[in-house]
């Protein structure tokens, strides 16, 4: 491209758009449905019952270690489909634009998005771009939404957690969370800190190819992080759940980090860990299924699911001790003391 | 992590809860003085597992929590003032004043930045010429030496556009304003383990020898928390009182001279306004006269507005563990978490948010 910068005429539909969208768009993320640039993607009818969602992505930065705005941002949609059930089937994608953003940085962007959308097996369909003034935006934001299919007979809620499911949780937390507060705060740490980014859907079909009906909720836990999203399932299953300190798994980099801002990993944002609720009879097989995936390999049973107090979450201590563990209010923030 | 999982050990920690149980031979009351042992206490669950007659109340050790509304609303209005940044440590965002916090003030416009040190709020001077920093002093002694070390460097370097608005505070004056009411009935404090890392274990001595307490200082570990309660149930049962150590990694009878003669530099005492306690004499820190460049009250004229606490707020008796939550007529009503009026619920682990949270 000649310029290097994104200028206004770039979201204005003309030309600078036109160019924009072959030399960069297309020429990423081509594909038959995209290709044809109309006004809607036709998708071919399909079977099953269909899963909708869609989410806005706004990191700061844009760039960090593990990841970028663009892989968060098919990754994030792609999981929030997995978490009922579906098989994810398109994305589309669209991009607002701050005026100035360097275009070398857009193009490393939607690399990234077409690298994350071929792993992933679900292709861009549709899309959009806007320009706004400098300063009326912050170089990129992007919203993802998304269609999966759900297989008859699934059906994954978080109204549908029994007592005694037990919790497992597939990997390691805060890991995204902590490399951007980290990022943001300009703190380099000895070790490898890096966002946990990734697409579960596949881990997610196996699993419930296997175990269409003892698999009874899931949730990503993004931000808010687990603690928060196990107060929702306690919440809609009107079950308490009890878990177990010991048992949550985090690096020793992200345990480090955490020691020294004052922050909790059980608050912190992951991007490519789920939490599964499974029943008592098939965890033993659900946890194997899920250490034999790649997205699962540290997966953990963190808590169970209990007949005590409605939406009560509870955490004990190595002591012996407890605690309740309550949602996140408001972003976490480093404390003084 | 080293250090730190061995102080965590549950083999190690399990024995001295056995040990602690049987240490306790009559009721008693200790106060856990710093905010960051009331988080460490809440993290291991070691209220839910404390003998019985074991009572444990929350003390004013929680810096943001004993912040005043006047000096919010100060905080507040300079953030507000043009041309000028303000740099906090991050738990002060939300703390409210009497209209609205600085979370209120950033959604307006006002640029409010979160720093992890004193240190970067003089580099945001340096990188950003145009505006001036004010770096707000809310902290006990474990900050104090930070800010006087910026100040001094700020010095050295000839940065004008930094400057500190203190509103530090020091212990323990407002211990012994606690203890001056004969209503209070403690038998201990379990007492700070980083400010007393610059003020020494000695500084205990006096409500040793005036106030028959028993003082322990303690680190914040699992082991280090079991540690010191077990040591402050022993003098009491035994009638001994002393100030003991328990966190001699970290803490010496005299504390740490150099950062002493640092602060003694930078600051004199002053009278300071705690949030439910009121004005308590020489309890505060100001900024001398040599350093007033950096003295973002004088140099912004910045009057703080006359002390006026919530009507009807009862935090100074819940401090003193003289009352509890559900006795003021603003608990669950005007002070809730969301909306905090007094100290003890703006801290999520005060007594009137875990009163809040857990109807204890």
């Amino acid at each position: 491209m000649s310029e290097h910068k994104i200028l206004l005429d770039h979201g204005s539909g003309g030309m600078a758009s036109q160019e924009l969208i072959s030399s960069l768009f297309l020429k990423h993320l081509d594909n038959p449905i995209l290709r044809g640039l109309e006004d809607s993607a036709i998708l071919e009818n399909q079977q099953g019952r269909l899963a909708f969602s869609t989410d806005s992505y706004v990191v700061d930065p844009i760039f960090f270690p593990g990841g970028d705005i663009g892989k968060l941002a098919v990754h994030g949609t792609i999981n929030d489909l997995a978490m009922r059930g579906a098989k994810p089937i398109c994305l589309s994608l669209g991009l607002i634009l701050e005026e100035g953003m360097d275009i070398e940085d857009l193009e490393k962007i939607i690399i990234s998005i077409s690298e994350a959308s071929k792993t992933s097996g679900v292709p861009i369909v549709t899309g959009d771009t806007k320009v706004v003034p400098r300063g009326k935006g912050d170089k990129i934001f992007i919203n993802t939404s998304g269609i999966g299919v759900v297989a008859d007979g699934i059906d994954i809620s978080s109204l549908n957690a029994k007592a005694e499911d037990n919790v497992i949780l597939s990997g390691t937390m805060g890991d995204h969370g902590i490399t951007i507060m980290t990022r943001r705060a300009g703190i380099s740490m000895e070790g490898k800190l890096e966002s946990d980014t990734m697409a579960l859907h596949n881990m997610v079909a196996t699993l419930l190819k296997e175990l269409p009906e003892d698999i009874h909720t899931m949730r990503d836990p993004t931000r808010g992080g687990v603690a928060t999203s196990l107060n929702e399932i306690a919440a809609n299953s009107k079950l308490s759940i009890e878990i177990k300190e010991e048992d949550l798994p985090v690096t020793p980099e992200v345990r480090t980090a955490c020691e020294i801002l004052g922050l909790e990993p059980l608050y912190l944002a992951n991007e490519g860990k789920c939490l599964v609720v499974v029943s008592e009879a098939a965890t033993a097989r659900a946890l194997e299924i899920m250490h034999s995936c790649p997205e699962g390999k540290d997966a953990q049973i963190i808590g169970k699911l209990k007949n005590g107090k409605p939406g009560r979450v509870v955490i004990n201590t190595p002591i012996g001790g407890s605690r309740v563990v309550t949602p996140l209010h408001g972003e976490p923030l480093p404390r003084i003391c | 992590m080293k250090f730190v999982d061995e102080f965590r050990d549950s083999s190690l920690a399990k024995p001295l809860l056995v040990e602690l149980e049987k240490s306790v031979t009559k009721p008693l009351r200790v106060m856990e003085v710093c905010g960051s042992h009331t988080m460490a206490i809440f993290r291991n669950g070691i209220r839910s597992i404390l003998p019985e007659s074991f009572e444990l109340i929350s003390g004013p050790g929680c810096p943001v929590c004993v912040t005043s509304a006047p000096h919010m609303d100060a905080f507040i209005a300079m953030a507000d003032m043009p041309g000028v940044r303000v740099a906090i440590f991050g738990d002060l965002f939300r703390v409210p004043g009497s209209n609205g916090s600085l979370a209120n003030a950033s959604s307006r416009g006002a640029k409010v930045d979160i720093v992890y040190s004193p240190m970067d709020a003089l580099e945001l001077a340096v990188n950003n010429p145009d505006d001036r920093i004010v770096f707000l002093g809310v902290g006990f002694e474990t900050t104090t030496p930070g800010i006087a070390a910026t100040i001094m460097a700020a010095k050295t370097r000839n940065i004008d556009n930094f400057m500190v608005f203190s509103t530090q505070k020091v212990m323990p004056p407002p211990l012994i304003a606690l203890l001056n009411d004969p209503e209070l009935q403690i038998d201990g404090l379990l007492c700070p383990g980083h400010v007393s890392s610059i003020i020494g274990a000695g500084a205990y001595q006096p409500l040793v020898d005036e106030y028959e307490l028993a003082c322990v200082v303690a680190g914040f570990e699992t082991t280090d928390l079991l540690n010191g309660l077990i040591l402050l149930a022993r003098q009491i049962a035994s009638g001994k009182r002393a100030v003991e150590n328990t966190y001699p990694r970290a803490v010496s009878w005299d504390g740490n001279p150099r950062a002493q003669k640092m602060v003694e530099t930078i600051f004199e005492p002053t009278d300071m306004d705690w949030r439910g306690l009121g004005v308590i004499p020489q309890s505060g820190l100001k900024i001398r006269e040599e350093y007033s460049h950096f003295d973002a009250e004088k140099r912004l004229d910045i009057t703080i507005p006359e002390a006026e606490e919530a009507k009807g707020c009862m935090c100074g008796e819940i401090l003193k563990g003289k009352s509890t939550p559900p006795e003021c007529p603003l608990f669950d009503t005007r002070c809730t978490p969301a909306k905090p009026i007094g100290p003890c619920m703006v801290s999520s682990e005060g007594t009137c948010a875990a009163y809040h949270k857990y109807g204890r």
